[in-house]
């Protein structure tokens, strides 16, 4: 194998003057990659005022960063983005590119992989290269994990979840070039972001939560859910959930747990009626304590749980629930 | 009339998707029987077109890539209220990814004839990737957004769409002809109706092939995938686990002990 290998590009989110956790997250994975490649790890940066904040990527790792800067940027526009990332990517030919699982990134990534008619794993949970210097993207399913690859086309894409990848150790005096970003001749103009909406979370947040109680398919309904909401207000912990319990309409996308929803450190988790399914549980990293309470007593879930109570959740939460009120 | 395209996939039942497993020794996929369904987001998908068909009028056509099987998923979303089913199913469909699945399915939409709009599901419960919808756009070369979570204006050439951000929304204007993925904060899916299963049976699913959409099998399928599954691991996340037992109130209240212990509660 030769080493000539192209950067290992972050295409970075930023807002308010801060650049997105995810984006140093992520260029601090892409940091490790690079070195192991014998390459440079380059970022790309499209906003309104973002001069000062290509310093946040150098600190993370970055060497260069691609930066747009320009009142036309200032709010995400999805083709006008995809333009100016694919012409980067056809000019300078990366290795790897990663974004972040946001939502923006959810939809930019595609765009961008199929301008380039390349390869696109979807809410990698770790991303190492393999002895021929292939990118392994790692994504859990069916009670294990699938190594995906892209072995011939190029770039290697990924999206990642925040917390997935550690924040690095920033180096503030690290230095790095900025080049700045010319927008297209033509702007595209089919699609227009009018107004973007920030609204107030409601409920304790799942990522800074200490405690998070997730329900799953096992609530059977509005009802069982409703109790499992109650748990989570009486122990003043975050609500979460599975996949199959946001597709029934129990609770919103927001509260799902997992690879393809959110990452948590909670000090202490309670499953209820799920069963552990690996998607879900690789969205709790390094709880202290663990429970769970499924009425299959052969439920997977109580292989990964400290602390196991086979019973009919829905049952089993309302008594739990008076058993907490009175140890008050 | 709008012409509406509604594409969807026929998933195994997410409620037993926990059945299908790795074969440890084996390294494969053992499946069960797990019944085929139509993709829970597919449903959302599909009422949105219904409200609008109800609204202002639309010609609904539904399309989906999988396996002849699949062809009994059409058929009910046929029975909710679609007026014309297509079903692309090949042999070398299969093992496809999502640019090849998006590729198949944008041949699709190009030999049925003109749209207005695509709706999609945001995502699948199986592949869960959320790339089809916005790489069927590429195709098409039409404007995509996703996450839809409110059509705040249905009319005219340009719509407005509000897109569901991690807390809030984007307000977004986009322009006919389009897609949109939808999440299912959007509306709440009609279930099935002895009337519809009646008029169902009359509508017509047309099958095509990799010659009939005049595609290479190179293109399609695992063949035209970027990406593969080079390799299916079981990983160990296993705890010790300590079984409560007892009555039901004897083990709420153990566990609420276990907690204090720990200094939760």
């Amino acid at each position: 194998m030769t080493d000539n290998h192209g950067p290992v590009w972050v295409i970075a989110e930023q807002e308010e003057g801060q650049v997105h956790t995810v984006s140093s997250q992520l260029t601090g994975q892409a940091r490790k990659l690079a070195d192991e490649l014998n390459t440079r790890v380059e970022a790309i940066l499209l906003g309104n005022g973002t001069a000062e904040m290509p310093r946040q990527l150098f600190a993370a790792g970055a060497d260069k960063v691609y930066l747009g800067n320009a009142p036309e940027l200032d709010r995400y526009q999805s083709e006008l983005f995809t333009e100016i990332i694919v012409r980067l990517a056809e000019t300078h030919q990366p290795e790897i590119v990663l974004l972040g699982s946001t939502p923006l990134g959810r939809e930019l990534a595609p765009l961008v992989a199929a301008r380039l008619k390349t390869g696109l794993t979807a809410h990698c949970i770790d991303l190492v290269l393999d002895e021929n210097r292939i990118l392994q993207q790692k994504i859990p399913a069916y009670g294990g994990m699938l190594t995906i690859i892209c072995p011939e086309k190029r770039p290697q894409m990924a999206t990642v979840a925040k917390g997935v990848f550690p924040m690095p150790e920033l180096k503030e005096s690290r230095e790095g070039e900025i080049v700045p970003v010319a927008l297209p001749a033509e702007i595209p103009d089919r699609l227009q972001t009018l107004e973007i909406v920030r609204e107030e979370p409601k409920g304790v947040p799942l990522e800074s939560a200490s405690i998070v109680v997730a329900g799953g398919a096992g609530a059977g309904g509005p009802d069982g859910w409703s109790e499992i909401s109650d748990l989570a207000s009486t122990l003043g912990a975050a609500l979460g959930a599975t996949r199959p319990a946001v597709d029934e309409g129990w609770t919103e996308l927001e509260t799902m747990v997992g690879q393809s929803g959110k990452m948590v450190g909670p000090e202490c988790y309670i499953g209820i009626g799920l069963s552990g399914e690996l998607q879900h549980m690789v969205g709790i990293v390094g709880a202290k304590i663990m429970a769970a309470v499924n009425n299959d007593p052969k439920s997977p879930v109580f292989e990964q749980v400290d602390f196991g109570i086979v019973d009919d959740c829905r049952e089993f939460v309302p008594v739990l629930i008076e058993k907490l009120k009175g140890n008050r | 009339m709008l012409e509406i395209f509604v594409c969807i996939k026929a998933v195994p039942d997410p409620k037993d998707a926990d059945k299908i497993k790795i074969d440890p020794v084996k390294k494969t996929l053992t499946r069960g029987d797990v019944p085929l369904v139509l993709n829970p987001l597919d449903k959302n998908a599909l009422e949105a077109a219904l409200q609008i068909k109800e609204k202002v009028g639309a010609r609904i056509t539904i399309l989906s890539m999988g396996p002849p099987a699949a062809a009994k998923i059409v058929k009910e979303c046929l029975a909710l209220g679609g007026d014309q089913g297509f079903l692309l199913s090949d042999r070398a469909f299969g093992g496809a990814d999502a640019l090849a699945t998006a590729y198949t399915l944008a041949k699709g939409i190009e030999k049925i004839g003109p749209f207005d709009v695509v709706l999609c599901g945001m995502a699948s419960s199986d592949g869960a990737t959320e790339w089809v919808g916005p790489q069927i756009a590429t195709f098409l070369d039409v404007p995509v957004v996703t996450l839809v979570e409110e059509i705040v204006d249905d009319e005219g050439p340009a719509w407005k769409v509000k897109a569901s951000l991690e807390d809030g929304y984007r307000l977004v204007q986009v322009k006919l002809p389009a897609v949109l993925t939808v999440t299912r904060d959007l509306n709440v899916p009609r279930t099935l109706a002895f009337s519809g299963i009646i008029k169902a049976r009359k509508k017509e699913i047309t099958q095509w092939g990799c010659s009939d959409l005049g595609v290479t099998e190179e293109s399609v399928g695992l063949k035209g995938s970027p990406t593969i599954v080079s390799e299916l691991s079981v990983i160990d996340s296993k705890r010790d686990v300590e079984m409560i037992a007892g009555t039901r109130e004897e083990k709420a209240e153990q566990l609420v002990q276990k907690l204090a212990e720990a200094g939760v509660v």
